[in-house]
Parts: C-alpha cells; structure tokens; sequence
C-alpha cells in the first residue's frame, strides 16, 4: 500500500513535470510581419508597423479598438458627454500603472493629449486633435477634454494607435525604449531582426496567457513562406505571397485566417486633370474594370469587390458595385460621348506593393479595350508621395486606403484626388456635428452613394488580411479594424 | 619608396572627398523627403515642418554636407532619421553579421577553389577538367539568390537541418552563430568559388607554359612536384587580387542574400534605409563601403610595388 502510495506520488511529480515543461513551451510566440517599425514610438510616425507591434500590446489609449472594429473602453473606463457634445469627461481606471513603475493618472492623459495637438507635434495624425480647444484635470481620475464643436467620431479618434497615453517621465527614450501601461513589457529590439516582449504582472486588467512574445519582420515574400513552412515563426500576420495561401490552407500543420481590413483599395483618379475631369470619362473608367479579375489576377482571390469608398464589413455600408459593371461597350459609349470616340492616354503611376504593381498591369489592359492608353509607372513610396500625393501629377494611380473611416477625405478639395464637391463637404461638416446614431447611419450612406455616383475613383476592392499561423495559435485578430496584433487573447491549444 | 606611397595616400584621400560629394549629391538629388515619408498620407503640413526642423533637414544642403563630413572625420555618423539612433552604432552591430558572413563566405570560396582549380589544371583537357568547367560555368551562372531558395527548401524546409533564416545572435555560443551563417556564406560563396577556380586554374596553366618551369621539368622534377613547387607560387598573385576583389563584393554584394535569409547585416540595413528615404543611413554606408574598397586598392597598390621595383618609379 505504501509503496502504490510512493507511486502515485512519484507519477504525479513526473506528470507535473511534463505539464509544466509543455507549458513553458507553449507560453511564448513568434509572431513574423513583412516590415520592421522604424523606431518604436506610435505618436509620431505613420508608420502602420509601429501599432502592427505596440498597439494593445505595449500601450493603450482612453479608448480602444475591439477585434470588430467596436470603439470599447481602454484606459477611460468610462465618459459622460454635456448636452451639447462639446465637452468629454473621462474616467480613468484606478491604480494603473506604467511599466516603469510610476502611476497612469489625469496628468499623463493631459500630457499626451498636448503633445499630440501642440505646435511642434509630429503626430502623423494630428488632425485627430484638432477639435480639442481644452484638455483639464478634473482629479487623478478624471480628465475633461473641451472641443471647439461637436464631433461625433471623437471617442473613434481617441482609440487609434495615435492616440495612446504615454509618460513625461519616459518620453525621452521612447523611440527605443517604448514605455506603455499594455500586457506586455517591451524587452529588446534587435534591429533589423526582431522585437522581444514580456508579459507585465502588474497588468491591471486579466492577465494574458503568454509569457512572452518575439516580434520578427521578414520582408521577403520567398523567405516568408521558408519561415512558416520551416516552423521558424508560430505566426505570420499580413501573409505577403496569396499565391502561397492554399498550400498552407492544405496543410494541417497550419490555419489560414482571411480577415477584412480598413483598406479600400481604388484606382486613384486625379479629378481636376483633364480629361478626367469630365465624370463620363470616370464612369467610362469604372465601367471598364472588371472587379473580379482583378482580385483573381492581383490578389489570388483574396479581396471582397466594393462600389464606393467604405468598408464592407462596416454595419453602414451601401453595395454600390452595381453603379460600375463591368461593360465595355457601355464605356466605349460613355467615351464617345465625352468627345474621345478614340480614347485618350493618360499616365498610371503605381507604388511598391503588390495590388498596385500587379493590379495596375491588369488595369492597363481593361482600359486598353476601351482605347484609353495608361502609360504605367512604377515608382517608390517617397517618389509616390511626392509626385503623386503631393505633387497631384498624375491621371491615375492605385493605393489603398487603410485608415479606418476615412469618407472624409471626399471633403478636401486640396487632397491628390482633388474631389470639390461642395454638397459633400457639407454632408462631412454635418457628420461630424451629429452624434446620433441612427441620422450618422443615413448621412453615411448618403455620403456613400455620392461619391459612388459621381465616379471620384475607380473603387476595386477591400484589401484583405491574411494571417498563417500554427494550428494550435488561438485567439488571433481576423480581422484588421487598426494596424494591430493584439496578443493578449492569444493562447496555445493543448 | 616613402614618395610613391605618399602620392597613393594622397590620391586616397582625394578619391574619398571625391566619393562624399558625389554620394551626398545622388542621394539629395533622389526623389522623395524623408520627413514626408515618415509621416504618411495623412500628415498636415505644419507637423511635416516640425519634423523636419527636428531632423534638421531645414537647414542648407552645403551646411548639412559639412556636418557630415565633419562629424564622418570624428569618426561620428550622425543620427538615422527614422531610427533615430546612431549610425556608428548601427553599422557597427550590423558589422557583427556582415563582416562574419563575408569571412566565412571567402574561406568557403577559398577551401573550394584551390584543390578544384589544381586538380583542373593538372589533368588539363581531360574529362575531369571538363567536368570542372562545365559546373563552374553553371555556377557562375546560376543567380545566388535562387541558390539560396533552393538550399532552404532543401535544407530548412525539407531536411529541416537549419532554420530558414535570421540570425540567433552570438550570445548562445559560435557554433549556434556559425551555424545559422551557413547557407547563407554558400549561397555567396558558390559564385565566387566558381570564379575563384577558373582564374587558379588559367593563372597556373599560364604558369605552367614558362620556360622556368620547362627548366624544372628538363632537370627531372616530377609533374607534382614541378606544379606544387614552382607553379603555385606563382600563379597566387593573380588569384590573391581575385580574392582581395572578392572581399569588397562579398562586403557590399550581400544585400540580396540578407533579403532572402533576412538576415539583420548591413545589406538589409542599406536596403531598408533606401526604401524609407533615410538618407543620412545610405549616405554613411555606401561611404564606409567606398572608404573598405579604396583601402584595398590602396594596400594592393603598396603590395604590388613592395614586390615589383618597376612600379614605384612609373608614371
């Protein structure tokens, strides 16, 4: 009896044993992405991997995105909003505490928001701020924030990865050694190769189940598919060669996520070069693309089509891809019309990535049935931004739009699709002036449809987001609401 | 002796000067504004201008060339503009995987090169130096970035004997670092290789047709000992500027292959700072590479007239 006794203990210590050894195997994660964040602070570079890495992880904001794109609560774990929507007051959870050690209260809310709106702000986005006439410290727990007008989309402004609170006391060195209040501790940064987190105990909401996690950025899509394929990384997010994505959906090592994103990609038209100027010419242009060999051709299938500049998993959105079939005749038609029975030569100037180069060559073609000629371009990001964004020389382009709710850019005469619609814009003034849900909803749907009508751009479709991973990786985004990988959901099945 | 070098001196700085004013020019005269870059589509004007002022692009361009140089003199590179850290620094970690590589890739292209190219040269026009001709031809002509595709999937996806790429760093030990450098310094060193016993074969056929060694061969030497003794030794000139030549490329010609083993070395680092416009980074590099290059020209030119009188009193 004694003896069985001794065994059962003994079995019980070797069980306990290998327990804990599988767990410590599986409490840490590789997780890979194509592009490497330039330095390490979120509030001041536009720099998508930046909040790819940090965001959720490392800092957070009042409020925060959730893996459906719902605005939830973050850091503020609660707000009262006046009567007339001009004033925020924001309480802020108790007892949170950066990873340094010194406390998140009032005055670090204040101290970001300032920066973030302040002259020499180089926040990549500081529009997101520039409705804050006042930001005040109520008590340690509460901050009032006054805007200049109404802004229904401000608690969405206050959940982006600009946003996020950070410390005056680590401010310095945050752009090697970001400081944040998130689940995860930032560890090392080898540059060039990767990016090391730890889990922080002192989390002040429910513990993630990693321990710890590494970040590697591996920019070739050849090397990418030899990592995953050779087990180097547990995850790879932004999956860059579709053409890959079915052997590995074949492979029961591993699961594929297709997930939606906030990236409406379009066939970018400069609406004040002539001829494209002249909206029979644009409708001309949309009716000449067909949506879906595009997505078959440039994207291996991945991609949903979309008829208007919004995202389809949006619960506003409008399908308007009936506003631009496919029909080359009608095209030809609308061209004629509009004075060039022959067609026309325009340029087409495309950025790095694949959709453009690869969609772009596929575009030429369509147009080409209709007799417009589009000379293609292929150029860098900074000779894009200058030339095209800045520059506004060009007759079209194709680039994705990944910033969350961004009809608004319809309203800026001046931006490089030069779109001066003035019933638009005053649609946009209203929007933003309304916080009720329900008349937000029709004036969203309204602003779809205007712009889907007047044929601003060529609308293609919504970008996807794929991710590989081990198939025992749970918890993982789908989908890409912001530029994010949030890990402290994720787990590994046993 | 002395005035021969001096001139060379000489012309080494000159060339240098010469080299950081046309880099700077090239590189400022590409399209595309780091500050904008950095900053994305949505950036508003005035934020772009605080960035800029912040990484002093504000000022002149001549004043700007100046603090580079300067601080370049110092031995001081300067701050990246989007990492914001500083370059000596950077290049000197990345240096830590690059220059290891390079090494390893030229001790493998050496080790392959010198018994190929004997061998080939001792059993001239028969099959096996055929045979040796024929794969160095291919090897030569294969590109080494499919090389290095195709030594993965054999031997990280299938095999699964190395990992697929990255660097484990040279903390956990050499063997762990030498061993995650191996397909990498292949891949590089094939080509190189190719090449390497092509020229030892030819220098030491060449060698082989002198009177000397018909002298050598008339008093009785075997063929061994006549191509061991007296042809080695002379046909390592032509051969050691090969691999001195090699050095500089494997240096600068890794780019490719820290793309494809993404690998944190200096390529990648000249790679990432060209795509995001940081000028300052590109700039300091192909600098430190031009100053690696001209170095070794320098120290051959000195070695070549160390060996040869004719040269110091040339033109």
């Amino acid at each position: 009896m004694i003896k069985s006794k001794k065994y059962i203990a003994a079995t019980a210590i070797a069980l306990t044993a290998v327990a804990s050894t599988s767990f410590a195997a599986s409490s840490d994660i590789t997780v890979a992405m194509q592009l490497e964040p330039p330095h390490l602070d979120p509030t001041s570079a536009a720099a998508g991997a930046i909040d790819s890495v940090l965001y959720s992880n490392v800092f957070e904001g009042l409020t925060r995105f959730a893996s459906d794109g719902a605005i939830i609560a973050g850091l503020a774990k609660s707000w009262d909003i006046s009567a007339e929507g001009t004033e925020y007051t924001f309480h802020l959870r108790a007892g949170v505490q950066f990873h340094d050690g010194t406390g998140m209260d009032a005055e670090d809310v204040k101290f970001s928001l300032d920066r973030a709106r302040s002259e020499d702000s180089t926040n990549a986005q500081k529009a997101l701020f520039s409705g804050i006439t006042d930001v005040a410290v109520v008590d340690s727990t509460t901050v009032k924030v006054t805007l200049d007008k109404p802004n229904g989309s401000f608690l969405f402004n206050m959940a982006w990865g600009d946003a996020v609170i950070v410390a005056p006391e680590s401010i310095e060195g945050i752009k090697n050694n970001p400081v944040g209040t998130g689940a995860f501790k930032f560890q090392n940064w080898v540059q060039g190769d990767r990016i090391e987190l730890a889990r922080n105990d002192n989390y002040w909401g429910s513990a993630p189940a990693l321990e710890s996690a590494t970040f590697k950025f591996i920019s070739d899509p050849t090397a990418a598919f030899a990592a995953v394929m050779a087990q180097d990384v547990d995850v790879f997010t932004g999956f860059p060669a579709p053409e890959n994505l079915p052997q590995f959906e074949a492979d029961a090592r591993f699961q594929v996520l297709e997930g939606s994103t906030e990236g409406e990609t379009i066939l970018s038209t400069n609406n004040k070069m002539p001829p494209l100027d002249n909206v029979k010419v644009r409708k001309a242009i949309a009716h000449a693309i067909d949506r879906q060999a595009i997505i078959d051709g440039a994207m291996f299938g991945y991609g949903t089509p979309i008829g208007t500049h919004f995202a389809p998993h949006h619960p506003d959105y409008v399908d308007l891809t009936g506003n631009s079939q496919h029909d080359p005749e009608l095209a030809k038609k609308l061209l004629a019309q509009a004075g060039f029975p022959n067609g026309f030569e325009t340029t087409l100037k495309l950025p790095p990535p694949s959709y453009a180069r690869r969609g772009g060559e596929i575009i030429a073609s369509q147009l080409r049935a209709v007799g417009i000629r589009a000379k293609i371009s292929n150029l860098e990001w900074a000779q894009w931004l200058e030339q095209v964004f800045r520059g506004k020389d060009y007759g079209l382009s194709i680039v994705s739009h990944t910033e969350p709710m961004d009809i608004g850019i319809y309203a800026r005469p001046e931006y490089y699709f030069q779109y001066d619609n003035p019933e638009f814009q005053a649609l946009m003034t209203d929007l933003s002036a309304t916080t009720d849900t329900a008349m937000r909803s029709e004036m969203l749907k309204k602003a779809q449809n205007i712009i889907s009508e007047d044929y601003v751009n060529g609308y293609l479709f919504e970008l996807a987001f794929t991710t590989v991973a081990d198939a025992k990786v749970q918890g993982l985004w789908k989908n890409s609401p912001t530029q994010a990988t949030d890990l402290t959901g994720v787990s590994w099945l046993d | 002796m002395l005035q021969y070098a001096f001139k060379r001196a000489l012309s080494l700085c000159l060339s240098l000067c010469l080299a950081s004013v046309v880099i700077f020019a090239v590189v400022e005269i590409a399209p595309g504004d780091p500050a904008s870059f950095m900053l994305g589509i949505n950036a508003q004007p005035d934020t772009i201008a605080a960035l800029r002022a912040e990484l002093g692009l504000d000022q002149g361009k001549f004043v700007r060339y100046l603090e580079w140089t300067g601080g370049m003199l110092r031995g001081d590179f300067g701050t990246s503009y989007t990492y914001r850290s500083s370059i000596t620094d950077m290049i000197a970690e990345r240096m830590w995987i690059s220059l290891p590589l390079a090494l390893y890739a030229l001790a493998l292209s050496t080790l392959i090169a010198f018994p190929v190219g004997l061998y080939a040269a001792s059993t001239r026009g028969a099959p096996g130096d055929v045979a040796v001709m024929g794969v160095t031809q291919l090897g030569i002509a294969i590109p080494n970035f499919w090389f290095a595709m195709l030594l993965v999937m054999i031997f990280a996806i299938k095999l699964r004997w190395f990992s697929a790429g990255g660097f484990a760093g040279w903390d956990d030990g050499l063997f762990i670092g030498v061993k995650s450098l191996t397909l990498p310094a292949i891949a590089l060193a094939l080509p190189q290789a190719s090449i390497l016993s092509r020229v030892m074969r030819s220098a030491l056929i060449e060698t082989l047709s002198e009177d000397y060694i018909r002298t050598a061969r008339a008093k009785g030497l075997s063929r061994q000992a006549v191509l061991w003794r007296h042809a080695l030794r002379n046909a390592m000139i032509p051969v050691l500027t090969i691999i001195g030549l090699q050095f500089s490329f494997l240096m600068a010609g890794a780019i490719i292959i820290e793309q494809v083993f993404f690998l944190p070395g200096l390529g990648r680092l000249v790679f990432q700072a060209i795509t995001q416009r940081d000028l300052i980074v590109v700039e300091s590099v192909v600098m430190l590479l031009v100053f690696a290059v001209i170095s070794v020209n320098f120290i051959i030119d000195l070695a070549y007239a160390a060996v040869d009188p004719r040269l110091r009193h040339g033109p």
